[in-house]
């Protein structure tokens, strides 16, 4: 199987779902004569032309309900967005448009759109672009949230997404586009709302999706070495949440950390607790431990930024403690 | 030629047939708000109820010049324009009552009346926030080739929002073939126009934007509304390229059922202004004396207006509540099966 780049995974996602669909089109900020900031779109332009691959001046809120306009009349939107942090400007789009038409409007405005960019921390870039923001778009009836943390997961779930007749979105991420995976040329799917065990063993489950994928296996690989076996399952879709995936696995190894990139109160982390509680409260062993991001907004000096995030040592730390390990 | 003129309607535009329609719209929109007022008096309706009394002719006249296949889009102000695009009076009311027949199944309500068959996409609650969707709608007709336009109605607040900087702006860019219909009725709940908008004459908001054309027209006056919409037509359909008209009204009730008609913000005095100007009575006055009808006849039409209302009221009254399995329905389309 042929081994690229996230980045080119969405690439060919983009490429393939535009030959397949004339109604698909792609918008947002340099997404054409640039080739994209973080050049997921190259090529497209070329091949598709201006109308298909749209330039938009600097108005998130703007041309994300543009989006929300031309799926109301048939056509499959794809939304760009440079970072998460900038959507924020056009989150009354998402939230009260995109969310909300097929609901208030009796079934009769489905939204098949698909909002994308980076989410989340990259290095140093301090305080307004280092944002993760699943909890709140997974906070939202009517909208589907994927989370690939793979090459692979990436092309197929953003195949999926639109191709779903609802408004999906995409969190990926700066620092994962250059990652490398296996990723099978042609058409496939992820399936939306499905985790994936990405690692078997016993003795604990990590559970955890998007770009924290890499540090549950880099992780686990660790702990291997010192004769632990961990669970990596990887949720791919945080909502609708695959909540079966996770109970299954706590089931199995009786412990659990859940390791998210964005904050603590009201986390994605949180949910799946909630989950586990509900579920498998005679099944623990021991309490599920969080990794999560500190509660402050992220700093721009190396060392308080690293302190900051969630990371390999902080959650083989956690893996530790909840086999009281010391 | 001359003498079917005269018997045609002294200098009246179109025919006698067009002016009895126009006629017919705007009283079908008054004494439908008016059953709507005695409905939530009674418990009827709940929620948000935003009454248009006083702006019918600016429904009217735009929704009269448009296509079926062209696109409407408004704002939580919605009954006027969507009866006026020929939505059934007793599917707007079952949604008001928050039936199962209503034409958002009862989840919408008052805010939130939807037509597809008709193009209607919706009242949207959001001030500004719909004023970009048009813009979308706009690049879809665009992107397909047609020369379908879309009407987007909007409050005159919006004009301060960003949204609809951001939507003029990509529209005149691209050229889409969308109108931006203000309905200048001069209050944004309490607040006058001359407190919210750095700008006396909206329509030159076009200004900003190069070749975007702007106008301002006469609210009260349907046949003035209609020979703008004409112009403008011409520019979105046959130039794609969008227009801003500020059409000048007033409304007639409170900003919402629980505002009072005059007394805080605006004066009985000014209230009784505008009354003078009410666009029905112009329009019926400018009829009766082109000889269109006589006060019998037009009696008559308003009797089967008033009972097409009633009818809607007891249609809505006898439709059931949507059933509670509906609250789990239409939150995503089911990708499932
Ligand atoms: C973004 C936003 N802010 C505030 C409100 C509350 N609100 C609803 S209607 C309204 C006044 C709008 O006035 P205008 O645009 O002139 O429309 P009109 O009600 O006169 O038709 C306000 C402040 C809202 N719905 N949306
Ligand atoms: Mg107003």
């Amino acid at each position: 199987m042929p081994i690229i780049t996230y980045r080119e995974a969405l690439n060919q996602a983009l490429r393939e779902e535009m030959a397949r669909d004339d109604r698909v089109f792609l918008m947002g900020e340099e997404v054409a004569a640039y080739n994209g900031a973080y050049k997921v779109s190259k090529g497209l332009l070329e091949e598709f032309g201006e109308m298909r691959v749209v330039d938009t001046p600097i108005t998130e809120l703007g041309f994300a309900g543009v989006g929300v306009g031309a799926a109301m009349v048939g056509l499959r939107p794809i939304i760009e967005f440079m970072t998460w942090n900038f959507a924020l400007l056009a989150i009354d789009q998402i939230v009260n448009a995109a969310a909300k038409m097929l609901y208030m409007s009796g079934g009769q405005y489905p939204m098949p759109m698909v909002f994308r960019g980076p989410n989340g921390a990259a290095l140093q870039l301090s305080a307004q672009h280092s944002q993760a923001f699943e909890s709140w778009l997974a906070h939202i009836p009517g909208l589907k949230v994927v989370t690939p943390g793979t090459p692979y997961d990436a092309k197929g779930l953003l195949k999926a997404a639109i191709r779903d007749d609802n408004p999906v979105i995409v969190l990926e991420g700066e620092m994962l586009y250059n990652t490398k995976g296996e990723v099978p040329e042609g058409d496939y799917i992820v399936p939306i709302g499905k985790a994936d065990l990405k690692r078997e063993g016993d003795h604990c489950s990590i559970i955890t999706s998007g770009k924290m994928v890499l540090v549950a296996m880099t992780a686990a690989d660790q702990l291997a070495k010192e004769g632990i076996r961990v669970d990596v399952v990887d949720l791919r879709t945080v909502r609708p949440m695959d909540v079966e995936a996770i109970t299954t696995s706590v089931r199995k190894t009786n412990r659990a950390v859940v390791l998210e990139e964005g904050w603590e109160l009201a986390g994605i982390g949180a949910q799946v607790v909630d989950y586990i509680q509900r579920d498998c409260f005679d099944d623990l062993d021991a309490p599920v431990i969080r990794v999560h991001q500190a509660d402050v907004p992220m700093p721009y000096a190396k060392a308080i930024e690293k302190a900051a995030k969630p990371d390999l040592a902080k959650t083989i730390a956690a893996v530790k403690k909840v086999m009281y390990i010391r | 030629m001359a003498a079917k003129k005269k018997t045609d309607g002294k200098q009246l535009p179109g025919d006698a047939t067009l002016r009895r329609e126009l006629l017919q719209s705007m009283l079908l929109q008054r004494r439908f708000e008016e059953k709507v007022g005695e409905a939530y008096a009674l418990g009827k309706i709940g929620g948000f109820c935003h009454l248009y009394i006083g702006q019918e002719a600016v429904s009217t006249g735009v929704l009269s010049m448009l296509r079926p296949d062209d696109y409407v889009i408004t704002t939580y102000r919605d009954h006027g324009q969507a009866l006026a695009r020929g939505m059934s009076p007793r599917s707007i009311m079952a949604e008001l009552f928050g039936r199962v027949d209503g034409c958002s199944r009862g989840k919408g309500g008052s805010m939130h009346l939807f037509d597809r068959s008709l193009n209607f996409l919706g009242g949207h609650g959001i001030v500004g926030g719909h004023v970009p969707i048009a813009a979308g709608v706009g690049f879809a007709i665009k992107y397909r080739g047609g020369d379908q336009v879309i009407a987007c109605f909007m409050g005159e607040s919006v004009v301060n929002t960003g949204a609809f900087h951001e939507a003029l702006n990509m529209a005149a860019l691209w050229k889409l073939p969308c109108l931006f219909i203000i309905e200048n009725n001069r209050y944004g709940m309490g607040t006058s126009v001359e407190r919210a908008a750095a700008i006396k004459d909206l329509s030159r908001r076009a200004d900003a934007y190069d070749g975007m054309h702007g106008e301002y027209v006469d609210g009260q006056d349907v046949f003035a509304v209609r020979e703008s919409m004409e112009r403008s037509l011409e520019t979105a359909r046959r130039e794609s390229k969008p227009v801003l008209l500020e059409i000048r009204t007033y409304r007639y009730m409170g900003h919402s059922m629980s505002d009072a008609v005059s007394g805080t913000y605006r004066t009985k005095a000014e209230l009784d202004e505008y009354l003078k100007r009410d666009p029905i009575n112009l329009l019926k006055a400018r009829m009766l004396e082109a000889g269109d009808f006589t006060e019998a006849d037009y009696a008559v039409i308003d009797q089967e207006i008033k009972t097409v209302c009633q009818d809607a009221w007891d249609f809505a009254d006898a439709s059931p509540e949507p059933a509670l399995e509906a609250l789990y329905e239409d939150i995503l389309v089911d990708t499932t099966s």
